[in-house]
C-alpha cells in the first residue's frame, strides 16, 4: 500500500522536525532515501536545491516531489497531508494550552536540548550530500575518484558565503554554472 | 468583519506570502506579523509573540505551524484550515510542475552539469548554516549541549542510527533535565 507507506513516512517526518528549515532535512533524508530508497541521494540533494531556490518549506517541498514521483498527484497530496497534520493537532493543542496556562518552562527545557542535536543531525545530512557530491557515494571515497572541480565549487561557494555574507541561491546558482561551464571546457579541449 | 470576507482576505495573504516569501520559517512568520498584527491590525503584538514562539517549537513546517496559530486564532478551526490551504498551495503546485519538469530535462547535459555543480554549492549553504548555529551553541558554553551535540553527530553520521531516535533521545534528556532541575529549586 504506497499511499499508506508515504502517509506514515511523511507523518514522521512532520511530528519530529523541530527548528524549522534543515531541521526537516535529515529526517527526510532517513525515510525517503536511506529506509525507502524512494530517491537516490543524487535526487534527494537536487531536492533540496530545489527546495531552496523555491518557496515553501523543505517537507511540503519533499512532500510534493517524493509524491508525485512515487505514486502520482493522489500520492504528493497524501504525503504533503501526512507531513502537516501532526503541525495541525500539536500546534492547536499548544496554542490552547498556552494561552491557558502560560508556562512553557518545559517545552523549553526540551527544546534547549534538542537545539544541539538538530545541528548535529543537519551537520550529519550536509556530509551525506558532499560525499555523493565529491564522490559519488560513500563507497567510492578515496582520493584518485574525487571529483575535483566540485572540490574547487564547493569552496568558492564557502568563501562566497561565509567571507562575503552572499545570498545562497546565487551562491548556489553560480556554483551550477561554473560546474556546466567547467564540463563544457573540458569536452571542447 | 464578515466572516467569509475575513476568511477570504487570510487565504489571500497567506496565499500571497508563501508564494513569495524564500528563505524559510523564519522569515515567513515575521512577514505574518508584519501583515497581521502592524496593516490589518488583527492581533495585538504581544500575542502575536506568543504565537509565533508556539509555531517555532513546535514540530513541522514553521510556516505552516505559524499559518495555523494566526488562523485558529482569527476564526478558529475553519480559519486555521484556510490558513493552512492558503501557505501550502503555492509550493505543492510549483514543485508539482518541477518535478514534471525535472524528470524530462534531468538527462539534458547542461541541465545535469548545473545541478550536479549545484551539489556542491548547496553543500556549502548546509555547511555555512551548521557552522553559523554550531558556533551560537559553542558560544553558550553549556557542557550539556556540547555532549549532546557530540553524540547526536556520532549517532547520526558515524552509527547511521535513525534521526528519530536521536530526536526522542535528546528530547527526553532536555524533559528529564528540565525535571530535576525544578525538583532542585523545590527543595
Amino acid at each position: 500500500m504506497i499511499y499508506l507507506q508515504l502517509f506514515i513516512s511523511f507523518l514522521q517526518i512532520g511530528m519530529f522536525s523541530f527548528g524549522g528549515g534543515y531541521a526537516a532535512m535529515p529526517l527526510i533524508q532517513g525515510q525517503v532515501v536511506t529506509l525507502h530508497q524512494w530517491l537516490s541521494m543524487e535526487e534527494f540533494t537536487d531536492l533540496i536545491t530545489i527546495s531552496q531556490m523555491t518557496p515553501g518549506p523543505i517537507a511540503v517541498n519533499s512532500a510534493t516531489f517524493v509524491g508525485i514521483k512515487i505514486a502520482g498527484i493522489p500520492g504528493a497530496v497524501v504525503a504533503t497531508f501526512g507531513c502537516i497534520l501532526p503541525s495541525c493537532v500539536i500546534v492547536t493543542l499548544l496554542a490552547k494550552l498556552y494561552l491557558k496556562y502560560r508556562n512553557m518552562g518545559m517545552l523549553q527545557g526540551i527544546l534547549g536540548s534538542l537545539r544541539p542535536a538538530v545541528v548535529a543531525m543537519i551537520a550529519s545530512a550536509g556530509i551525506a550530500i558532499l560525499i555523493t557530491a565529491f564522490w559519488g557515494g560513500r563507497a567510492s571515497v578515496s582520493l584518485p575518484d574525487t571529483n575535483w572541480s566540485l572540490v574547487v565549487i564547493f569552496v568558492i561557494s564557502m568563501v562566497l558565503l561565509q567571507k562575503f555574507k552572499k545570498n545562497p541561491i546565487f551562491v548556489m546558482v553560480l556554483a551550477g554554472v561554473l560546474k556546466t561551464v567547467w564540463a563544457c571546457m573540458e569536452k571542447v579541449l | 468583519m464578515k466572516k467569509k470576507k475575513l476568511l477570504w482576505k487570510l487565504f489571500v495573504s497567506t496565499l500571497y506570502l508563501s508564494t513569495f516569501t524564500f528563505g524559510g520559517g523564519y522569515v515567513i512568520v515575521t512577514l505574518m506579523k508584519k501583515k497581521f498584527v502592524d496593516d490589518y491590525h488583527w492581533i495585538e503584538e504581544p500575542e502575536m509573540l506568543d504565537l509565533i514562539a508556539i509555531a517555532q517549537s513546535s514540530p513541522g513546517a514553521i510556516a505552516v505551524n505559524g499559518a495555523i496559530v494566526v488562523g485558529y486564532k482569527l476564526a478558529g478551526l475553519v480559519g486555521a484550515l484556510t490558513a493552512i490551504a492558503g501557505t501550502i498551495l503555492p509550493p505543492f503546485l510549483i514543485l508539482s510542475i518541477l518535478s514534471v519538469f525535472y524528470s524530462v530535462f534531468q538527462s539534458n547535459f547542461f541541465v545535469s552539469q548545473m545541478l550536479n555543480g549545484m551539489q556542491a554549492g548547496v553543500g556549502a549553504v548546509i555547511a555555512s548554516v551548521v557552522f553559523d548555529m554550531g558556533s551560537g551553541i559553542v558560544k553558550e558554553k553549556d557542557p550539556f549541549s556540547l555532549v549532546i551535540m557530540a553524540g547526536a553527530f556520532l549517532a547520526a553520521c558515524v552509527f547511521e542510527v535513525n534521526v528519530i531516535y536521536v530526536v526522542i533521545a535528546s528530547g527526553l534528556i532536555g524533559a528529564l533535565r528540565t525535571w530535576i532541575r525544578g525538583r532542585r529549586k523545590k527543595a
